[in-house]
Order: C-alpha cells, then structure tokens, then sequence
C-alpha cells in the first residue's frame, strides 16, 4: 500500500480534519470556563479570568444536580450491569432455546427512539399513580443501559475459550474456585467496559430523563431547562473537570498497556 | 456454576435450567419496563380525551388519533427524517476514513487515538451543543475567520449562512447532529474493520489488485456490517432527538417531531396524540431499517 502516496496523504488529512471537528468543541469548552461572560450567558468570549475556577463550586444548584446524576449512574448501571452481564452469559456459554427471541428483546430498546421509550413509560408511571422522581429515573436509566450491557458483553464473549473451565476442573478445581480463578477473570474486561460505557450514557442523558424526572433534576436536566435563561461559566468549569479525569484515565490505562507490552518483550 | 461436563457444539455446554435462570432476572425486568409500557402507549394511542383540560383518557379504538399525527405533525417528521438522513450520510463519510486510519494506520497509538474519540461521551451531550452555539455565534471564531478572508460573500452563495448567520439555521442543526452522533458511528465501522484479515489485503495487492479495487471488492464489503450497525445507531436517535433543534436551530427547524412528543406529552397533556405521534415515529423507522437492511443484503450478494 506504500505506492500510493497521494490515497494515504489524502487520507491523513481527513483524519487530521475528523480528529479536529470532534475536539474543537471540547477545546472551546475548556477555554469557555476562563471566560468572563458579560451577562448570563457564557457563550461569548469577553475576557481571560480565573475566577471561574476559583469558585467552581459556586453554582450549588449544579452541584447539587451533578451529585444526584452521579447517584442515579452509579445504582442504575450496577443493576443493569448485574442483570445484562447474566443475560449475556447465559447466552453466549449455554446453548438455549428462545435465542433469536432473547436477542430480539435485547435490541428493541436499543433501536427505539428515546422519545418514545420516554413517553411509555410516562404512561406506564401515570397509570400506575407512581409519583415521578428518584427511583423512576434510575429505572429508566436501568432499562437503556441492561441491553446496551447485555449486548457489548455478549460480544465480547463470543470466541472466548470455555474449555480452560474444563482444564481447571480436570485439575481439581471445585466449581466456586473455577468461577472465581479462570471464569470471572475472563469475563470482567467485557463486563467493565460495559459498565463504563453505560455509566456515561447514564450521566448524559436527557431526553428520557424529562419524562420520568418529575422534579427532580439531573446535571442534563439543570443544564438544558435553564439554558434559555442563564448558562454560568462554572457549568463549563465542572464539565471540564469531567473530561479531565477521563483524559488522565485514557492516558493512564495506556501506559499502563504499553509498559506491560514492553515488559512481555523485554 | 453447575457442572456439566459434555462436550458440546461451538464449546457451548449444556446448562439445563441454569441458563434460563440467568436470563430471569432480565426479562422480567425487561417485559415490565420495556414490553409493558409500549403496550400501555399503545392503547392510549387508540384512546380520546374527553376533557381538553385533563391528562384522563378513554380507550376506545379511536385510529383517528393516527391519521391526525400524519395531517397535523407531517412536516415535523419529514423534517425530522430528512436532518437525520443528512446527519447520518455526513457522519458515515466522516467516520470511515476516521475509523479507518485508526484500524489500519494508528500501530501503537491504536488506542490512544480510540480512547481520543471516546472522549466527546465523557463530556456533557448538552454543553457540546453549547459549544457550538458559542463556535458558531455571530461574532464566534467560525464567522470572523471567515470574514477576515473575506469569504462572507462565498458562504452566502453557497447557502452556509442565512442572512450571514450561522447559528439558528438548518445546517447549524444538522452540524450538531452530526457531531454528538459522530462516535455512534465510528465505533461499529471500527470494530468491523478490525475484524479484517490483513492478509486478505496483502493478498489482492500480491494479486496486482490496486487499492481501489481491493477497497471496493475486500474492505468495504467485510466492513458493511460496522457501517450498517452505525447507521441505525446514530440515525434512530437523531431522528428522535431535539436538542440539537432547539440549542442550535431557529424556530422552523425547531419543529422537529421529537419536539412535538414532548410538547404534547408535557406542555398539553394530550397523552392519545402524543401516543399515536410516538408509533408513526417507530412505524416509519422500523420500514427505513427494513428496507435499508434489504438493500444491503442484496448488495452483498451481487
């Protein structure tokens, strides 16, 4: 492929081009928290500041929304992790009746539009008299991450070697030990990958949320409900912190990759 | 585990009831969250409402609710439809290249660069659409550049800007869709083609296939099943969505059908149209998916 330098040159730009479009965004958003809007609107450069980052954690209502995001995150993606994990498992290491069946329930939440995921189950909730707030939103939240779970996992499995549960019987391993030792070890860089995944789904969703919200408000919800009335710099300073902590984590974890790959070499 | 040692097909084993256990929890929780309420939404969707004022409803077979929903929300679904399309058509042409020079070009920085891509999903979907209010705002960066080249005139004649505007116009609403959708589509294109055999590769070029023909006879097919996933993935969603509408658009490109749901569901209290608006919307994905799903198969055998 080495004689066509014009295809590969062309192709280096597209990617240079396409790597720009998807960060221009999240650069503009990290200068934004050093901005000093005039007004309520931090949409607008008007001049460098620092105290935006001097007093993140000033917009409590943001903070207070933030906390309860994180909260319904971190239960809704436990039980959908718990509950996909079991389905992806049982799928893809037994042989089972219902297969298309099961597959079939699993995508249907995914290829519903979140509108109408919404507003069914604003419907099932309104019958039902449930009052709207807390453990609504991370039933919702639960329902869109369990197939998305149960999908990633279940690819992620496909190909692995189960017969290694046999060697280690073979050996005289008792089954709970086997689980523990050769099973679980197997399965928890799929099952973690899932749960990372749905936590940031989790965390950003909106559209689902308004309907099951009642009044409680999730960082999304606080973000866009005032965001015809004031959007303050400390919004952009806490999502910058967000993106922080994933660059450090992305760029940890691949270190952490490249030294063990050295290590193997070396 | 319970422990059943036959060998069995693909190392698949044979788990009696274990297996149907596992998957308990799941359905059910599936069946009463998912199956249930859509069901629920159904009959509403065939329902009245007697008082104008009050959320109540009566179930009475009432299919006028859905011929309303394509005389009175028409042009927001084919709106909607046609932003989607594009987004989606602009996001495939962007993520390709993208996801192929990560597969195929990135050696050890492979992950990095996937890790880079993923990054947009740990920032908030709503202040990346803010960010491109301020981006493309009237004295934002976009616009003075392209001012300071004098360019206002070519963006103009290509309908770009609107009165020179930038932001509040179709295309600024189709730019954000096709942004916070972008990595729905990279990631299956990706995993697709990472699957590919290089060797299948090297082999059309021992063969003196140039690039070209080997990208259209060996890659582009073994990638279809990414791209065919990506599709769905980001156009399901965005025909739905409205955000990118209402932070980025004016207010005719506002009236997207999502938009519409929500309206009639939170603001009206008109629980039966938004009912019936909600399953013309799914209807009329579920035909799109179908037909695009046969076209690619049939590609695929030709």
């Amino acid at each position: 492929m080495t004689r066509r330098p014009l295809a590969t040159w062309l192709l280096y730009a597209v990617t240079f081009l396409g790597f720009a479009y998807l960060f221009v965004p999240l650069i503009t958003i990290a200068v934004f928290t050093f901005n000093k809007p005039k007004g309520r609107f931090n949409t607008a450069w008007q001049s460098f500041t620092f105290d935006n980052w001097r007093h993140a954690f000033q917009q409590s209502d943001y903070l207070t929304a933030f906390g309860k995001s994180i909260q319904v995150a971190l239960i809704a993606c436990v039980i959908a992790t718990f509950l996909g994990g079991l389905m992806a498992l049982a799928i893809s290491r037994y042989k089972m009746k219902g297969g298309p069946a099961l597959d079939l329930l699993l995508i249907l939440p995914l290829t519903t539009p979140e509108i109408v995921m919404g507003a069914s189950l604003f419907t099932l909730f309104f019958n039902q008299s449930v009052r709207r707030g807390f453990w609504t939103i991370v039933i919702a939240h639960t329902l869109f991450c369990v197939s998305f779970v149960a999908l990633t996992v279940k690819a992620r499995l496909r190909g692995l070697d189960w017969s290694l549960e046999d060697a280690a019987a073979d050996l005289g391993s008792p089954p709970l030990r086997t689980f523990r030792k050769i099973t679980f070890p197997m399965i928890v860089p799929g099952i973690s990958a899932a749960f990372m995944l749905s936590l940031a789904l989790s965390i950003d969703d909106y559209i689902i949320t308004s309907f099951v919200a009642g009044n409680v408000s999730t960082f999304p919800r606080e973000v866009f409900d005032s965001s015809k009335i004031t959007i303050p710099p400390q919004v952009h300073v806490i999502a910058t912190l967000i993106m922080l902590i994933a660059v450090v984590t992305i760029v940890a974890s691949t270190l952490a990759g490249l030294r063990r790959e050295s290590r193997l070499k070396g | 585990m319970a422990r059943d040692d036959t060998a069995s097909d693909a190392g698949r084993r044979d788990g009696r009831n274990l297996p149907y256990l596992l998957v308990l929890p799941g359905i059910a929780f599936l069946f009463v969250f998912f199956v249930v309420p859509l069901i629920t939404l159904f009959k509403i969707s065939l329902s009245n409402k007697p008082d104008r004022l009050r959320p109540e409803y009566d179930f009475t077979w009432d299919w006028g609710n859905f011929s309303a929903a394509f005389t009175d929300f028409g042009s927001q679904l084919v709106r909607a439809f046609v932003y989607a399309a594009i987004a989606t058509v602009l996001c495939a042409l962007i993520a390709y290249p993208l996801a192929y020079f990560i597969a195929f070009k990135a050696g050890r920085y492979r992950n990095v660069l996937l890790g880079l891509v993923m990054l947009p999903f740990f920032t908030s979907f709503l202040l990346r659409t803010i960010a491109w209010q301020s981006l493309l705002a009237d004295a934002g960066p976009v616009l003075s550049t392209a001012r300071s080249l004098k360019l206002g005139g070519l963006l103009e004649a290509l309908q770009i800007t609107q009165d020179g505007r930038l932001i509040n116009t179709q295309l600024a609403v189709i730019g954000g869709l096709t942004y916070n959708f972008l990595p729905f589509m990279l990631l299956p294109i990706y995993v697709s083609l990472e699957k590919i055999d290089v060797r299948l590769v090297d082999a059309a070029a021992d063969l003196y296939s140039p690039f070209g023909r080997t990208f259209q006879r060996v890659v582009l097919p073994l990638s279809m099943p990414g791209v065919f996933a990506g599709t769905l993935l980001t156009f399901i969603p965005a025909t739905g969505d409205f955000i990118n509408a209402e932070l980025l658009g004016n207010p005719t490109s506002r009236k997207v059908i999502g938009n519409a749901v929500r309206t009639q569901f939170l603001n009206q209290n008109d629980y039966p149209a938004a009912a019936a608006i909600s399953f013309v919307l799914m209807g009329l994905i579920t035909a799109l998916v179908v037909v695009y799903a046969k076209f690619l198969g049939t590609e695929d055998l030709a």
